[in-house]
């Protein structure tokens, strides 16, 4: 059964060209039409066919791909085949652990893995986080049934039981898989980092492997993609504060627009700067409950800069209307932010906004009728 | 996750003690450690802290407790405020 694959059936000529000439090359598995995956390292031989054996260190390509998708560049598609996946040199007694088919999260879980022989079972998530996944629902326990039936575990392993991220227990009913499929759920730590002590400890996990953290620099690795999504309210937003600033006694002055859009853009950069670096990185030391008053205050922290910076060219309207400006486009990032982080019930997020919004807008519309005016009175 | 608080007095989590059994699933679930078993029953200690992820009442044997389960997310809510529940989703591709 833990044989590796020995077939070769199109044994390219013995040329050492990058790799080295070991009998099993990576080239050894190439099948046309197929590309094998740089993570895996070769195949097993079992009773229910070849599993891919995968490494536990991670690679160049492994790293770029992280940096690449925490900047949200190929982030929808940076998934793995569901199914099973196996490290070191698992038998019938060995583990199984269940995750996700989103790569960061299985490249998270298999460099966790040195020296451990285990089984993996990938689901299908869509390419989704194990926590995002799970309440959305795609991490069921219907999938977890699907892809034991499917992948032929039960034939691998003389147990039943399955070790599921704790996390996904938002989706996953451990009562429900075991009706439908037999097997039996251990809720693993919440963070993979934990996943060879809890292996040691007997499959146990110490009280603070159940909690979730939400460290800075938990926080820091969430800002690009916070900062990236906005491009969506950046392609209209943009050509708005230009086309606004222009407005003049002449009705519109290309000069102006051109001149008192730059600074307006500098607000609504400091804006951002506010709301979706500042808050998110200094989050627990900003005084508030509600996300939108800790981004009004890192907002007005800015937007007073902002204020004493411009005053000279867009005169104490304009730059007035800066200052608020400034600090509601951070009130209203900073309450986004609520949807990363792991520790805001919805009920309270729907709270704040029925509260906040209202608010923001008039604020925003507040600072627009303060900048046209400013047009003005000069 | 104590030094992370959000507004209290709104989550949904509601605990039936007359039903809970004691199992302790809920205790060693929450990842925000909102529930202690005492005298061999659930008691929550910590409602302000639940984010209502719904994994306590997903995995409750007798059923004992309830919440809305849903996403903390901004744009999530914009969306079903327009479109209705069934249709949101975040403008992230995350969930
Ligand atoms: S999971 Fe349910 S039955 Fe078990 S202790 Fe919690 S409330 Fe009681
Ligand atoms: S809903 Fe989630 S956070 Fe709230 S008590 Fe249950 S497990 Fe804890």
């Amino acid at each position: 059964m833990k044989k590796t694959m020995n077939i070769q059936p199109f044994p390219m000529e013995s040329e050492p060209c990058c790799c080295s000439a070991a009998a099993h090359t990576p080239d050894s598995y190439e099948r046309p039409g197929y590309a094998l995956c740089s993570f895996v390292e070769n195949f097993e031989s079992t009773a229910v066919g070849m599993i891919p054996h995968v490494k536990t260190y991670l690679e160049r390509s492994d790293h770029i791909g992280t940096i690449l998708t925490r900047a949200d560049i190929g982030r929808s598609r940076y998934k793995i085949s569901a199914g099973l996946y196996c490290v070191g040199k698992p038998d019938s007694q060995s583990p199984v652990l269940v995750t996700a088919n989103y790569k960061l999260t299985f490249d998270m879980l298999r460099k966790e893995l040195q020296e451990i022989s285990a089984w993996i079972l990938v689901l299908d998530t869509r390419g989704i986080n194990v926590w995002c996944a799970a309440g959305k629902g795609t991490f069921s326990s219907e999938e977890v049934c699907r892809q034991v039936k499917s992948s032929g575990i039960a034939t691998l392993v003389s147990h039943r039981e399955l070790i599921l991220p704790q996390l996904s227990a938002t989706g996953v009913s451990a009562i429900k898989v075991k009706k439908d499929c037999g097997f039996k759920v251990i809720w693993g730590p919440v963070y993979t980092k934990d996943i060879r002590r809890f292996l040691d400890a007997g499959m146990t996990a110490e009280p603070l492997m159940r909690q979730v953290t939400f460290s800075l620099a938990e926080r820091l690795v969430l800002i690009p993609v916070e900062i990236v999504l906005l491009r969506k309210y950046l392609g209209w937003l943009v050509p708005a504060i230009f086309i606004l600033s222009g407005i003049s006694p002449n009705i519109f002055s290309i000069s102006m627009a051109w001149s008192k859009g730059l600074i307006a853009l500098v607000a609504l950069l400091a804006g951002i700067l506010a709301g979706a670096v500042m808050t998110p990185a200094l989050l627990p030391w900003i005084p508030g409950l509600a996300f939108s008053v800790k981004g009004t205050l890192t907002g007005l922290f800015f937007g007073i800069w902002v204020m004493a910076e411009s005053w000279r060219n867009v005169g104490g309207v304009g730059a007035l209307a800066l200052l608020v400006f400034t600090t509601a486009i951070s009130s209203y990032l900073a309450m986004n932010f609520t949807g990363s982080t792991p520790f805001t019930s919805p009920s309270g997020v729907e709270k704040e906004m029925r509260k906040a919004m209202p608010f923001q807008a008039g604020v925003v519309i507040f600072a627009l009728i303060l900048w046209i005016i400013s047009g003005f009175v000069r | 996750m104590k030094d992370f608080r959000y507004l209290p007095d709104v989550s949904t989590l509601k605990l039936d003690e007359m039903a809970c059994i004691g199992c302790g699933i809920c205790e060693m679930l929450c990842p925000h450690a909102v529930f202690e078993i005492r005298d061999r029953k659930a008691r929550i200690v910590d409602a302000d802290g639940c984010m209502e992820c719904g994994a306590c009442a997903n995995n409750c044997p007798s059923s004992a407790i309830s919440v809305t389960p849903g996403v903390g997310c901004a744009t999530y809510i914009i969306q079903s405020w327009i479109k209705g529940k069934e249709n949101a989703s975040c403008g992230c591709d995350c969930c």
